[in-house]
């Protein structure tokens, strides 16, 4: 919000949506999936745009007008919202235009592109522009870094030590490039990430792309300050 | 018993733990999938325009599907011309009762195969053994999974899940004599071998890649040799072949051995190419007295107007989604429990069957990334299918009733804001138990899967939610307009509603 407000955009965050249904959905529970799907379609009906700081969660709503295909009125204000809904660098870079924050970040960092977004929704580009002008910022490339990894949402409750397995091989490629910090645009990968991190005593920290631009704006700001 | 039925014991989750248990064979699949799956981004790189190809790749498959009884009417009346033997087979028994009427008509005593995954479909060599025919593999890779007794655990390299220590033992036990671990020795000791046995046989019994309408031909791809001397040596060669191997064209044929060969190894062509359009003419120096071909249905016209599955006819076989997918990384293809491993043997398995109840779980098996999709040579949505199938065990009443009892619940706390809220306010209240240094590490309830391989977060002290009111206030007084911005929005939306922009 604080990062829109610099750009003259107020973020609204309407109080009536709950979750975009995608957990019951995956698992095959549609009528499930549609009461949540509901909150989110009302929640946004007068938005001009709808900013998501999920791939997954904005691939999610590319579901909704099959899902809805007998409720016409539903499935008419679905591929509304599908029209005006973006992932946040999407957003950002597409809509905007903006590839630039002045953002200053001083740090080892890699990137891992979760499936969904990367894959599903197309965002391969935005967030490595976003990153390529962040002053100070040292990028290395995380080897195998299209794999999944392993969250799948339900998958790693369902299949525990499959999705275990997963999350295990991604961290080993995380160590291997010695970044301190990975950045990610789905909180659900990365949380994944974090807690193996974290089990396994591991001191990388984990962002979202968000977190990061806001603090390497939040450096520069401060950068300014003293240097005045 | 046959190999399916002994493979498919167990939940897929037991499969799944014997293999994430087996160093060896996780390491012998991530080495050979990793091979594979690069060689096939080179070979897709170098020869340029991949997704133009593989988009009319799938407009061929799409259009041959979609008219599949005229070319399968096409194909049967041009071989039958040629002097071959066509048979319809509805199921796999039927398959099988023609395949051995045959075979009994000849006395047959050996029958030599070429790589085949219709015929491990439908467990032809059991069928064979049973009547006392000997079924011999002449694929190296198949020879060796017979000689282990096991499955194919790839689709176009069965024994990927063995590494070379384990293939030698092997073929010293077959041999009677202690071979070294060498890749050269161990396939000059089968070659030898096979010789014998493609000079003895009866029978050669092949599959089929591609079926060539126009003229009632097939044609296989292979890198040994084995299905040449399979189908000129026997006097007598049986083909079978799944009802949706058909293309229109020997023209359609240059794209399918454009993407096929590609996709599945990362070669621009496999080592030989063989079209076959009948048996032994007069002249020709060669090949079969008698040529047959079993055309095998067996759950394949289920999906024939599904709009959901119908594209899963579609595949060429090429096991590119295998190689993609992280999951099969892992767990290797018998985890899969049926003759097709995974993404594609994920959804093929049960597809095939009729009936919904005893679809097995391997549907479940999948982070649904999409890996498999971006792999496909022909883009059949995979990870979309997989949801299906979950969609449908559901709506059948076969769920998982403790899931289910969840999903009701889930519906329930997300179809109001207030209610997920209250929700949340209370998880803040129970983690106070559990949450260690802001996580939760306790190995309990739904999180004990999860905390076996990692700590949970907690939920946050205070929701995002709840400090909105707040952020807004104090962020409305230091907004400051941006007029670029503003009008890159305006753009946007004048587009929008022109019908012109959009951003899919």
């Amino acid at each position: 919000m604080r990062l829109f407000a610099n750009y003259g955009i107020v973020l609204e965050f309407p109080n009536v949506q709950t979750c975009c249904g995608q957990p019951a959905y995956n698992s095959g529970y549609w009528e499930e999936a549609k009461a949540a799907a509901k909150t989110i379609i009302s929640a946004f009906a007068d938005s001009d745009f709808v900013i998501t700081p999920s791939g997954s969660c904005a691939h999610m709503v590319h579901h909704y007008v099959e899902m809805f295909k007998d409720e016409p009125q539903w499935q008419e204000q679905a591929r509304k919202l599908q029209g005006k809904m973006f992932e946040f660098s999407q957003f950002l870079v597409g809509v905007l235009g903006i590839k630039d924050l002045g953002a200053h970040f001083p740090h080892k960092v890699t990137y891992h592109p979760s499936c969904h977004g990367s894959r599903l929704l197309g965002v391969k580009s935005e967030p490595m522009e976003l990153l390529r002008n962040v002053r100070g910022l040292e990028f290395v490339p995380l080897p195998f870094a299209e794999d999944c990894c392993g969250f799948g949402g339900t998958f790693a409750i369902k299949m525990a030590d499959i999705s275990g397995a997963m999350v295990s091989e991604k961290v080993d490629h995380l160590i291997e490039t010695e970044a301190e910090v990975l950045v990610g645009l789905d909180m659900g990968c990365l949380m994944n990430i974090a807690g193996n991190l974290r089990y396994r005593n591991q001191p990388v920290r984990v962002m979202h792309l968000v977190e990061l631009l806001y603090e390497g704006v939040s450096n520069s700001n401060e950068h300014a300050a003293n240097g005045a | 018993m046959s190999t399916q039925q002994t493979a498919l014991k167990g939940t897929v989750k037991e499969r799944a733990q014997l293999a994430l248990n087996n160093d060896f064979l996780r390491q012998a699949v991530r080495f050979t999938t990793e091979r594979l799956r690069s060689g096939k981004l080179k070979a897709a790189e170098e020869h340029g325009n991949w997704d133009e190809w593989r988009e009319r790749g799938r407009q061929i498959r799409l259009h041959t599907i979609a008219h599949l009884d005229y070319y399968l009417g096409e194909f049967a009346t041009n071989a039958r011309e040629n002097g071959v033997h066509v048979h319809f087979a509805a199921t796999a028994q039927e398959a099988i009762q023609i395949g051995l009427a045959i075979a009994q008509a000849k006395e047959a005593k050996s029958a030599v195969k070429s790589k085949s995954m219709v015929t491990e479909e439908i467990h032809l060599n059991q069928a064979l053994q049973s009547l006392g025919i000997e079924a011999i593999e002449t694929d190296l890779g198949e020879y060796i999974i017979q000689l282990a007794n096991e499955a194919p655990s790839h689709i176009i390299i069965p024994a990927i899940h063995k590494n070379r220590y384990q293939i030698a033992e092997l073929l010293s036990e077959d041999a009677g004599e202690q071979l070294p671990p060498e890749t050269s020795v161990l396939a000059g000791y089968v070659r030898k071998k096979l010789r014998e046995k493609f000079l003895q046989a009866d029978i050669g019994v092949t599959g089929c890649n591609f079926a060539i309408a126009e003229t009632g031909s097939i044609v296989l791809f292979e890198n040994e040799g084995n299905a040449r001397m399979v189908s000129t040596v026997p006097k007598t060669q049986i083909t079978f072949m799944g009802m949706e191997r058909i293309i229109p064209s020997w023209a359609d044929l240059e794209v399918m051995a454009t993407l096929l060969p590609r996709s599945a190894t990362g070669q621009k062509l496999t080592v030989y190419m063989s079209g076959i359009s009948g048996p032994k003419r007069a002249d020709d120096g060669d090949g079969p007295e008698e040529m047959h071909i079993i055309i095998l249905d067996n759950g394949r016209s289920l999906q024939l107007g599904d709009p959901e599955f119908q594209e899963l006819l579609n595949c060429i076989r090429c096991g590119a989604c295998l190689n993609a997918c992280p999951v099969y990384r892992h767990i290797g293809g018998h985890a899969y429990g049926g003759t097709y491993s995974g993404p594609i043997g994920a959804v093929l398995t049960p597809a095939l069957k009729k009936n919904v109840a005893e679809w097995d779980d391997i549907a479940n098996a999948s982070s649904l990334c999409g890996a498999c999709y971006e792999a496909c040579p022909v883009k059949i949505p995979l990870h979309d299918m997989l949801v299906s199938l979950r969609r449908r065990k559901v709506e059948a009443g076969h769920g998982n009733a403790l899931e289910s009892a969840g999903m009701k619940g889930f519906a329930g706390v997300m179809s109001s804001s207030k209610v997920y809220h209250s929700t949340l306010k209370l998880g803040k209240l129970g983690q106070k138990l559990v949450v260690r240094d802001g996580g939760i590490p306790a190995k309990i309830g739904p999180l004990k899967g999860w905390n076996s391989h990692r700590i949970a977060p907690s939920i946050a002290k205070k929701l995002f939610r709840e400090r909105y009111g707040e952020l807004k206030a104090e962020l409305g007084q230091q907004v400051k307009a941006n007029a670029e911005v503003e009008q890159r929005m305006q753009q946007w939306l004048k587009g929008r509603q022109d019908g012109g922009i959009s951003h899919e």
